[in-house]
């Protein structure tokens, strides 16, 4: 078998396996990617919030434009048809209706429901007093709506309930539906049933809303202005990111993908070497692809549109195949390549390995994968160069002859060999210096330290969705007591012993208020106490006759009331399932979150005072002296902060680390500090001069403005290594061809980051305005240095 | 709770126009001399005693505090027995206010009531046409001493109340009586405040 025949098939064998894996490989939408793999558990808890939790199921709806009661009309017909769409657990927009349901319910359920509720309240005393109380209330106008009860419910334990339960402030009604505070929107709130981070999901809950909206808008009588429909919420951003960043990713991959092609056509004239070129980069992704569905057994979709540009360096590896192969035509052409160029190629590209490595330890599950399949698919690229491209190489093989091209280029460059080096090192050591201050001087503003740096929502969006939010008085929340237990009952119970030790300090004035799912469903223990603490038909009978002697009801109207007893007393306990279609479901959700094995309660807290700051060292010396178990405090803001800025820090050590490996292997490599220095300067010079300048057009780097860097160096190093070797190897060959070669990959390059910078998506810009500058530069800085570097040698 | 709104609402404004008389031309023995003294009020208060006469109960429950209204359009009812709560219907905005809570309903939300609303707004102010568009209006007696009734025209109302009796003297108001079709009735007797 000939060596040719042997790589092919090699070749097809490995290519087959990874075409298996990748086929077969899950992949996954959603934003978890830029979310944290392995964090505390209170960022666990966040991080579950943000995919998974109720708060990312919710829609919030407005609807503008047009006049106010046709808003009314149109938010009335949207909520209608939502209702009946079972992909919405519930859809709130402040309808009377709703409310009369959940009164229903309450009102049903009302003596396993209310706090009130004890065997003491059911003697004779403890009637007289209940109704007494009842009978006082009625006096006065808002107990007088209580009127019509009082045969059923003589001790006023609906009263008791909705009081429990109407803590937070309700939105602004208008023509008996929600709106804004100024009155132009009609407001609604829709929790689809499908978790937050099920974007295939999030996506056809976006579009019935629309759809819903547009046949209500149809029956409206048309107007001077048409009603609008604007949704906001995190599955809407989410959804929107997604489909913005594909479209961006797909459109720009098109058209860098033509650029290059043509660039290549133009500098090959040769479709054979055109089609040979792409091999590298098209094994390389899907090896890349295959290595992280084994290594991480899913596929983020940020992986596959990030990756394919961060292992664009494997198509200069062809390249430099191509060109720098030609000079020496002829059988011997491979031969001859592998050994002179070959192992400044397998340099770089372990340099871009130890690059690309130091994001393998990071938190984000999408930097790893980035990390893991940029190693795999250079080192794939890489091979298939090495190996496949030689012996696929036909024996009339030519490429356009590009040596004039690198003459040209030399000649320009032959002006900096007029520098003397002493005058280019202050040259360099200036511009450092002057880069260096610049990023000193903007260094608190340096960095963005906020999860929403990588979030492609814009700023009028954000403030738009915060503008909903308060409307509705579902402003975030930022201090929330967690307890935590293995099922609904147990954190049931522990909420409830929570809410007691809560209770004390909403009476010292120390937090304002809070909520708490035992509120919606106490836990089964507690109803079961209730429900056995009510007294049988004789009992409860004789009890009343003799409460209502010193009092103005007579025993026999109350005979409602007896019945009412008695069913609750042989009915089953409420669960949170039977909140199903009634507002308070919603309620109830929101505080509760399911972690796998772990179920959470949530008990969001409320300042004394409005924006007032809570004494959480308080709250939780409270709930430890209530003995409430696994009860945490949590201030969300912080946290989730403290949780991003972990990050960024963690990525800026780990790439410090692996620039050091870089230099190391380089040290190693090349034997010589000297050496080494002169390969890295360039490359340090460039990303500073790149930091500089973003910092100075006001840019914030994020997270991905540090791949960028990355990248810089990763590319860069093979310009420099290029160059190096010019200047060590026994054999360096033709510098023309070699100039000539580094600057169509570089041009390659720069058309396919620099198309980056012109998306609308922040993370495509904050890669694409970082890496084209800088592996320009990095090729320049280069360039000039080993020119002026040779002469003064 | 949405019938028992304008209830709510009559009760709490309907003795409103009886504040102290500090000038009271005379002469005119009928409605519209009424409700033009009435309008010179820009503001007043009044002490109330309310009974209840309730089916349910044996005998009627009673509670008593003070009303206050404020031009064009607060009004306020503080009840001080037998517990404490105060009803304030500003700008269509009704907050309620007991011992631990506080609720605040938007009338807004509630198209049905609205006219009602207006209607209290009218009576204040003298406006006799805006009221007639809420309730055919019955009046007796003379400037001295009359008596006036109010029949709802919505019917969505009549379901919470009947009829609304004022009682009054020039521009004092003496008794309001509220009827609902249940039979039961609510008279607020009322005598100017001597509260500080």
């Amino acid at each position: 078998m000939s060596v040719r025949l042997r790589m092919l098939i090699i070749w097809l064998v490995c290519v087959a396996f990874a075409a298996v894996i990748v086929v077969r490989a899950h992949y996954i939408t959603d934003l978890s990617a830029f979310l944290p793999a392995n964090p505390t558990p209170a960022q666990q808890l966040l991080v579950d919030q943000l995919r998974d939790g109720p708060a990312s199921r919710l829609i919030l709806i407005a609807i503008e434009q047009g006049d106010a009661a046709s808003r009314a009309r149109a938010s009335l017909a949207l909520a209608e048809r939502l209702r009946k769409d079972p992909d919405f657990s519930s859809v709130n927009n402040g309808e009377a209706a709703a409310g009369q349901r959940d009164r229903e319910f309450l009102f049903q359920h009302r003596y396993v429901l209310s706090e009130s509720v004890n065997a003491q309240r059911f003697t004779a005393k403890g009637l007289n007093a209940a109704i007494k109380d009842t009978i006082d209330n009625l006096a006065s106008p808002a107990g007088l709506l209580f009127k019509s009860l009082l045969p059923r419910d003589p001790t006023g334990e609906l009263l008791n309930i909705i009081d429990e339960l109407a803590s937070s402030p309700a939105p602004q009604s208008r023509d008996g539906v929600w709106v804004s505070s100024d009155g132009s929107r009609a407001l609604a709130v829709a929790q689809t049933a499908a978790s937050g981070s099920d974007s295939d999901a999030q996506s056809r809950a976006i579009d019935a809303i629309r759809a819903a909206f547009a046949a209500a808008a149809a029956d409206a009588p048309q107007g001077l202005v048409r009603m609008q429909l604007r949704l906001s919420g995190p599955a809407v951003f989410a959804v929107a990111a997604r489909a913005k960043i594909e479209r961006a990713a797909v459109r720009l991959s098109i058209a860098s993908g033509i650029l290059v092609v043509t660039l290549l056509l133009l500098v090959y004239r040769s479709l054979t070497a055109l089609g040979l070129g792409l091999l590298p980069v098209a094994t390389g992704a899907l090896v890349g692809v295959a290595a992280v569905a084994l290594g991480f057994g899913a596929v983020h979709g940020v992986t596959l549109g990030f990756g394919i540009t961060l292992i664009g360096e494997s198509v200069d590896y062809s390249i430099y195949f191509f060109i720098q192969s030609r000079h020496s035509a002829g059988g011997g052409a491979a031969g001859t390549w592998q050994q002179r160029w070959w192992p400044t190629i397998r340099l770089g590209m372990l340099t871009s390995v130890c690059g690309f490595a130091s994001l393998l330890p990071s938190g984000f599950p999408g930097l790893k994968q980035l990390g893991l399949y940029s190693i795999s698919g250079l080192i794939a690229a890489a091979l298939v160069t090495r190996f496949l491209l030689p012996a696929l190489l036909p024996a009339n093989f030519s490429i356009r002859n590009v040596t004039p091209l690198g003459m040209r280029v030399t000649g320009l460059l032959r002006r900096a060999q007029g520098l003397k080096g002493a005058v280019l090192l202050s040259c360099a050591v200036a511009l450092a210096m002057l880069a260096f201050a610049l990023l000193y001087f903007n260094r608190t503003t340096l960095w963005n330290r906020e999860l929403s740096a990588l979030s492609p929502v814009s700023a009028e969006e954000q403030h738009y969705d915060a503008k909903l939010r308060a409307d509705l008085g579902a402003a975030d929340v930022r201090d929330l007591v967690i307890v935590s237990g293995p099922d609904m009952e147990s954190i049931l119970r522990s909420a409830e012993r929570a809410g007691t030790a809560l209770q004390s300090l909403v009476d010292e004035k120390v937090i304002g208020g809070f909520e708490s799912p035992a509120n919606y469903v106490p836990s089964l223990a507690t109803q079961e106490s209730r429900r056995g603490s009510l007294p049988s038909a004789a009992e409860l009978r004789a009890n009343v006759k003799q409460a209502v002697d010193d009092l103005p009801l007579r025993a026999d109207r109350l005979q409602p009331f007896l019945e009412d007893v008695e069913t609750t007393r042989h009915a089953a306990l409420v669960t949170p399932r039977d909140l199903a279609g009634t507002s308070l479901r919603a309620g109830f959700d929101a505080l509760i979150l399911h972690q796998r094995e772990r179920w959470n309660a949530l008990l969001p807290l409320r300042s004394a005072e409005v924006g007032g700051v809570i004494d959480l060292a308080r709250v939780a010396a409270a709930l430890k002296d209530g003995n409430v178990e696994d009860a945490r405090v949590l201030d969300l803001k912080q946290e989730s902060d403290a949780l991003y800025a972990s990050y960024l820090t963690e990525a800026i050590h780990y790439s410090l680390a692996g620039f050091l490996a870089l230099t190391i292997l380089l040290l190693i490599a090349l034997r010589s500090p000297l050496r080494v220095a002169r390969v890295l300067a360039p490359l340090v010079l460039a990303v500073l001069t790149v930091a500089a300048g973003l910092a100075m057009a006001g840019v914030q780097l994020s997270i991905l403005h540090l791949v960028g860097m990355l990248l810089i160096v990763a590319v860069g190093s093979n310009y420099a290594l290029f160059f190096d070797r010019q200047d060590h190897a026994e054999d360096p060959g033709n510098e023309s061809l070699t100039l000539a070669s580094l600057l169509i990959a570089n041009a390659s390059t720069v058309i396919g980051f620099g198309l980056l910078s012109f998306s609308q998506v922040p993370v495509l810009v904050a890669l694409g305005t970082t890496v084209a500058p800088g592996t320009f530069l990095a090729l320049l800085f280069a360039a000039i240095g080993h020119r002026a570097g040779r002469v003064h040698a | 709770m949405l019938r028992s709104l304008p209830l709510m609402i009559l009760s709490l404004c309907c003795a409103l126009g009886g504040a102290p008389v500090y000038a009271a031309p005379a002469g005119f023995g009928d409605l519209d001399a009424v409700m033009g003294l009435l309008a010179t009020h820009q503001h007043g208060r009044v002490e109330f005693i309310e009974q209840q006469f309730l089916s349910v109960l044996k005998r009627p429950i009673e509670s008593s505090g003070e009303l206050r209204y404020e031009a064009p359009d607060r009004l306020e009812k503080r009840t001080l027995k037998p517990r404490t709560e105060t009803l304030v219907l500003s700008g269509g905005i009704l907050t309620v206010e007991r011992a631990h809570s506080r609720r605040v309903t938007d009338l807004h939300a509630y198209p049905q009531v609205l006219p009602f609303v207006e209607s209290i707004r009218a009576t204040l102010a003298g406006d006799r046409v805006a009221l007639e568009r809420v309730f055919h209006l019955d009046f007796a007696g003379s400037l001295e001493r009359w008596s006036l009734v109010l029949v709802p025209l919505d019917s969505k109302v009549k379901q919470s109340i009947t009829q609304v009796r004022i009682d009054g003297m020039r521009d004092q108001l003496q008794r309001v009586e509220i009827r609902q079709p249940d039979g039961d009735r609510s008279l607020m007797t009322l005598r100017p405040s001597t509260l500080p």
